[in-house]
């Protein structure tokens, strides 16, 4: 069942680029169809999910690959990867729907996404090494062409600049996988976190730690490996930087819970603070770049550093065990875990908000526009409630995860309070920027803008809707991440 | 479940929901949607707040709580208890007559504004009966939130909405405090008590954190109270509509920061600093405030500062646990103030003016107004039988048993308040310049907006039952009221102030409001600018605001630096490389030059055009090569073979990155 959840996409994504006559209508239609039940499937996956035993996952499938060094194709559900899913399904089926009025190469865009989809559910399935980062380098791959081939601007050099920091990033992150089987004998993830190699190992436990980590805070990403995303969102179209921000920065987080802090928890915990530190930097730093920001999508793509920010907080204070006790640790990972999940709803809606601006303006600089709140009132209401739901406000999904970020955090580690900080400035950032695109006499780009099509309110309005749900009714997703949560807290106690 | 559980979910989700109805009608709707949800707003909007004033009396009388799932050991818990059952029925009325007033007096926009309005009061109503701190800070930041369109509710002009964003930033800053507070509730272990994170249980909590949930949660109240030194927000806020500050400004928002101090002062006296600071800041913003509104020359940013000032009395009071005095004056404030506040926009709406130069004389255009503003200026000002007259020295008389020095302090923002309202009152009572009537142009009129020149029955209305209200609610501090409040709100009976000390405060109103009737008719009432000026809260504030976003572009530089640097690192390669020669600082060429400085490395620059598919050839040979070794070899050396691959899969990624670029 997990499997064909996977591998659906692909499917259409090979028949999709096969079928050259194939009517662009039709391809983009099919893109829309596939999604569809792409999230019909998780749903139903949702559904019959149980919570598996602590450190086990449902939905298992285990077959073997390269037998003489342990590599299978090893995957399942756990409460980690399951909202994940979720979301790489609702991002992917927001971005088709967004696409059908895509008037370039609509068919192999459709076959590259869909590709993109497989990338990510595999990577958030994968329960071995391997089968991570060859999900993890296709991903890079699959992203490179949906930069260069449907990005603006100096799209082609910015893919590059991505692809070569990224993929440095996984090569950096194999050493680490290296390390690890090296020490282990297996590359199974599962077996691994039961019995973590490399306790108290000293140096060789912190550099396997350093190139796990590095790695994974390359894709995240945070400051100071974060400059490569700035110009791949700019450039890039907006179903690109909406999977890319929605789903792909994902990757680098959910490294840091389902590899770095239960595989390695004796570094993880040695480490903490710099992790914290790390973090904290993040926050901060992204938030005051994104508030000079004059261009929309390139200050989202600030928040997303900022975002992602909050994650590593919490993942490293939950690795600072003394003096607190594992329900703060267990809330801080049940928040970055929800934070996930609420940035790709709430940032996915931000970028195809931006991409509307493109489409009919050609331009994302906010000081060309002013006053739209009276040309495209529809316009107006999604963005201001994308924004406010990105700053944080209570009824939207941010405030679960970040209260439960800062409440954790700072219980197990009182200076992270620093990060608090954050919430302001990003709140002054985007209310300053819905000041200048949305308020005040009607000019420049704003006069005669038509107002969001009805496909693009159904692209955007569901990832809001997502958002409010979460945030109102936190309880079905926490039900399932918590007790994920809670396991992750204890193995990195060990 | 009891009976009475779904009238407090109702009493929340009721407004929330026809609110949020009515405002997406009337943005987002087409344009005949639009035009039906304006004609239903107000209608609905104040069947609406009738139902909820009715839902709170229910809910008074019931007393009931109920609870929501929403974090792991943190649930929203919703409750009812003395306190919140006097400020929940006073909340609903005022916002019951503001929306009658409102149906008069908005005339564009009508379904947003109702909409927000009823959001807001949503957002109030769970404010008042949050029981948890998740349940508190949800509330109090969609309050914030709501108070941030309201008062940017006129967005085409860009000022109005910067006073919403300074409102809603300023609060948020105190709000961080909150924030706060709940992380020091988990580290002080609430958590897994089993009990949820009660805002009773705060008190005991361990020392250490409970300073931390102390601290938080006092910023966040003098945040919202817009006690100093947060008050700057409150004097841009009046740039909303007048229908806004009088709900916003008087029984709610503000008056919020006052309501949470008044609930947490167990909290507060346990840390015992805490209780001593609010008290503190309570008093001396009382002061201050009251100086700034003697000097307004605006009647909303007189108000607006009293509104400050008055608001420190009850801070002061849930510093001295006098939270029988606090809360009567917070709900006889709240009555004074919005009516103070309609009278203000009524004027503005029919005059076109709010300056009091503006103003001289109005009171006697429409006697009804008139006699509603001398009814609640005199309440203002502390003057017997009215209200505040009662209630402040009802906190005052805790106060003297504290600390004579806040006795002190607080008895001369008693007198500065009679001072302002005096100033009011001369003023709208003077003789008019020349003899204006309401049907003629006057050029001291309309300098803000044209005036309509009406004052409609259904704006009257709220002010006469508002201005009995600044008389009758004087019972609150009188015995033996105050002391059947004490009960309500399970505090010691006999709060109420002696015979003495009422009488004091009384002389002191009137001898104050005399002295300032007399300045002004001789012209001699000094307006000093730095008072006039909030202190120069403003200019503070801006200077906050100019130095982060200094920071903000000083960061954006550093981190566009930061940004060339991989290409500076890729130059620095090739230079050791001696690959490529001369080179260029842009990044495209930086990015190049990486590439192929990485492959000059690597061996492959010399037969780079044609040798790209042999250079993988190579490499991949040379792999399967040592691939064959490493299969020879023992188990142990597998990941060399791995490695092997690594190489192969970067050489190849390498390859594909130039093929695409040099394409």
């Amino acid at each position: 069942m997990l499997s064909l959840v996977i591998f659906v996409p692909l499917l259409a994504a090979v028949v999709l680029a096969l079928a050259r006559g194939m009517p662009d209508a039709l391809a983009r239609w099919a893109w829309v169809g596939v999604s569809l039940v792409e999230v019909v499937l998780v749903a139903v996956l949702w559904g019959l999910y149980e919570t598996p035993e602590p450190g086990g996952l449902a939905f298992e499938e285990q077959v073997p690959w390269i037998v003489g060094v342990g590599i299978s194709y090893h995957v399942g559900l756990d409460g980690l990867s399951l909202p994940l899913v979720a979301l790489t399904a609702v991002v992917f089926a927001a971005c088709a729907v967004y696409g059908l009025r895509e008037q370039r190469r609509p068919r192999t865009q459709a076959a590259l996404f869909l590709f993109l989809q497989t990338t990510c559910l595999g990577l958030f399935a994968a329960s071995d090494l391997i089968v991570f980062l060859l999900f993890f380098d296709l991903s890079i791959v699959g992203m490179y062409f949906a930069i260069a081939g449907w990005g603006h601007g100096d799209a082609r050099r910015s893919a590059l600049q991505f692809f070569l920091y990224t993929f440095l990033g996984s090569l950096v992150l194999l050493l680490g996988f290296i390390g690890l089987y090296v020490a282990s004998g297996t590359f199974d993830m599962v077996e691994i976190a039961a019995d973590p190699p490399l306790v108290g190992a000293g140096v060789t436990g912190a550099l396997v730690l350093a190139a796990v980590v590095v790695g994974l805070a390359i894709k995240t990403p945070t400051v100071p490996f974060h400059t490569w995303l700035p110009p791949a969102h700019t450039d890039a179209s907006a179903v690109g930087s909406a999977v890319l921000a929605g789903v792909l920065l994902k990757m680098g987080t959910y490294g840091f819970v389902r590899i770095a802090m239960p595989m390695l928890p004796d570094a993880w915990r040695s480490f903490a603070w710099v992790v914290i530190a790390v973090g904290v930097v993040s926050v901060v730093w992204g938030a005051l770049v994104a508030l000079a920001q004059t261009d929309l999508k390139r200050m989202v793509a600030y928040t997303s550093v900022n975002h992602m920010g909050y994650v590593v907080v919490a993942v490293g204070a939950a690795g600072v065990v003394g003096g607190s006790d594992a329900d703060a640790r267990a809330l801080a990972v049940t928040g970055a875990t929800t934070q996930m999940v609420s940035h790709g709803l709430i940032t996915g809606a931000l970028f195809l908000l931006a991409g509307v601006l493109r489409r009919r303006a050609g331009t994302y600089d906010m000081g060309r526009f002013g006053g739209l709140a009276g040309t495209a009132p529809r316009f107006a209401v999604l963005l201001a409630v994308a924004a406010f739901a990105s700053l944080g406000l209570p009824g939207f999904s941010g405030f679960v995860a970040e209260l439960q970020i800062f409440a954790g955090s700072i219980a197990a580690v009182p200076w992270t309070a620093v990060a608090l900080v954050g919430i302001l400035l990003t709140a002054a950032l985007f209310l300053r920027a819905l000041q200048r695109v949305l308020t005040g006499r009607t000019r420049g780009e704003s006069v005669g803008f038509v107002d969001v099509r009805p496909s693009e309110l159904v692209a955007v309005a569901p990832l809001l809707l997502g958002a409010l749900l979460l945030g109102v009714l936190p309880g079905p997703v926490l039900a399932v991440i918590e007790p994920a949560a809670v396991t992750v807290a204890d193995l990195a106690g060990r | 479940m009891t009976p009475a559980q779904p009238a407090l979910a109702l009493l929340v989700l009721g407004p929330a929901a026809v609110g949020t109805l009515l405002a997406f009608a009337g943005t987002t709707g087409g344009r005949r949607t639009r035009a039906a949800a304006d004609r239903a707003a107000f209608p609905l909007a104040v069947a609406t707040a009738a139902a909820v004033l009715g839902l709170a009396g229910v809910v008074a009388a019931t007393r009931p709580s109920a609870s929501a799932r929403f974090l792991a050991g943190a649930p929203l818990g919703l409750g009812v208890d003395g306190l919140a059952a006097v400020v929940l029925v006073a909340v609903a009325a005022v916002v019951l007559l503001v929306l009658v007033f409102a149906a008069a007096d908005v005339r564009e926009a009508r379904a947003r504004f109702a909409g927000l309005m009823l959001l807001f009061t949503a957002a109030v109503a769970l404010t008042v009966t949050a029981t948890t701190l998740p349940a508190l800070l949800l509330a109090w930041e969609v309050m914030g939130a709501a108070s941030y369109a309201l008062v940017g509710f006129w967005w085409r002009d860009e000022t109005r909405v910067g006073a919403g964003t300074t409102a809603f930033l300023t609060t948020r800053a105190g709000d961080l405090g909150l924030y706060l507070a709940v992380a020091g509730a988990v580290g002080g272990g609430l958590l897994g008590s089993g009990t949820g994170l009660r805002v009773a249980d705060l008190a005991a909590l361990p020392p250490g954190w409970r300073d931390v949930v102390a601290g938080g949660l006092l910023v966040a109240a003098l945040g919202k109270a817009a006690q100093l030194p947060f008050s700057w927000w409150l004097s841009r806020a009046m740039e909303g509509p007048s229908p806004v500050s009088a709900l916003l400004h008087s029984a709610a928002m503000v008056a919020m920061g006052g309501y949470l101090l008044l609930r947490v002062e167990p909290l507060l006296a346990a840390t015992g600093w805490a209780a001593t600071a609010a008290a503190w800041v309570g008093a001396v913003t009382a002061v201050a405030l009251g100086v700034v509104a003697l000097a307004q020359r605006d009647l909303k940013q007189l108000l607006a500062a009293s509104t400050a000032a008055q608001l420190g009395f009850v801070v002061l009071a849930a510093g001295v646990g006098a939270v029988t005095g606090g809360t009567a004056q917070l709900v006889a404030h709240a009555g004074v103030k919005a009516l103070l506040f309609l009278v203000a926009g009524a004027w503005l709406t029919a005059l076109g003016t709010k300056r009091l130069a503006g103003l001289r004389g109005a009171a006697g255009i429409w006697p009804l107004v008139g006699g509603a503003v001398i009814m609640g200026g005199l309440a203002l000002a502390g003057v017997p039988p009215f209200a505040l007259w009662s209630t402040k020295d009802a906190v005052l008389h805790v106060a003297l048993e504290t600390s004579p020095a806040l006795y002190a302090v607080g008895l001369l923002g008693a007198a500065l308040s009679a001072a302002y309202a005096g100033k009011v009152l001369v003023v709208v009572l003077r003789r008019p310049h020349g003899a204006e009537q309401a049907d003629q142009v006057c050029d001291v009129w309309d300098d803000e907006q044209p005036g309509t020149r009406e004052v409609p029955r259904l704006a009257q209305a709220p002010l006469v039952v508002l201005a009995l209200a600044a008389l009758g609610l004087a019972v609150l501090g009188l015995p033996p009221e105050v002391g059947r409040l004490a009960g309500v709100l399970g505090q010691e009976a006999g709060a109420g102030a002696g015979a003495l000390e009422l009488a004091v405060s009384g002389v002191v109103a009137v001898a104050a409001l005399a002295a300032v009737v007399v300045a002004v008719r001789a012209d001699r009432l000094p307006e000093p600018a730095w008072a006039r000026a909030w202190l120069g809260l403003g200019a503070a504030t801006d200077a906050v605001v100019r130095a982060t976003l200094r920071a903000a572009e000083a960061a954006a530089r550093a981190d566009d630096g930061l940004g060339r640097a991989p290409a500076a690192l890729a130059r620095g390669v090739v230079g050791t490389a001696g690959g490529v020669g001369a080179l260029d600082d842009g990044l495209d060429r930086g990015v190049r030059g990486a590439v192929r400085g990485t492959g000059g490395l690597a061996g492959l620059t010399t037969r780079l055009d044609r040798g790209v598919d042999a250079a993988v050839h190579g490499v991949a040979g040379g792999a399967r090569r040592l691939g064959a070794v490493a299969r020879s070899s023992q188990s142990g050396q597998l990941h060399t073979y791995y490695l092997q691959a690594v190489v192969v899969l970067g050489a190849g990624g390498l390859a594909f990155v130039l093929y695409v670029s040099l394409r």
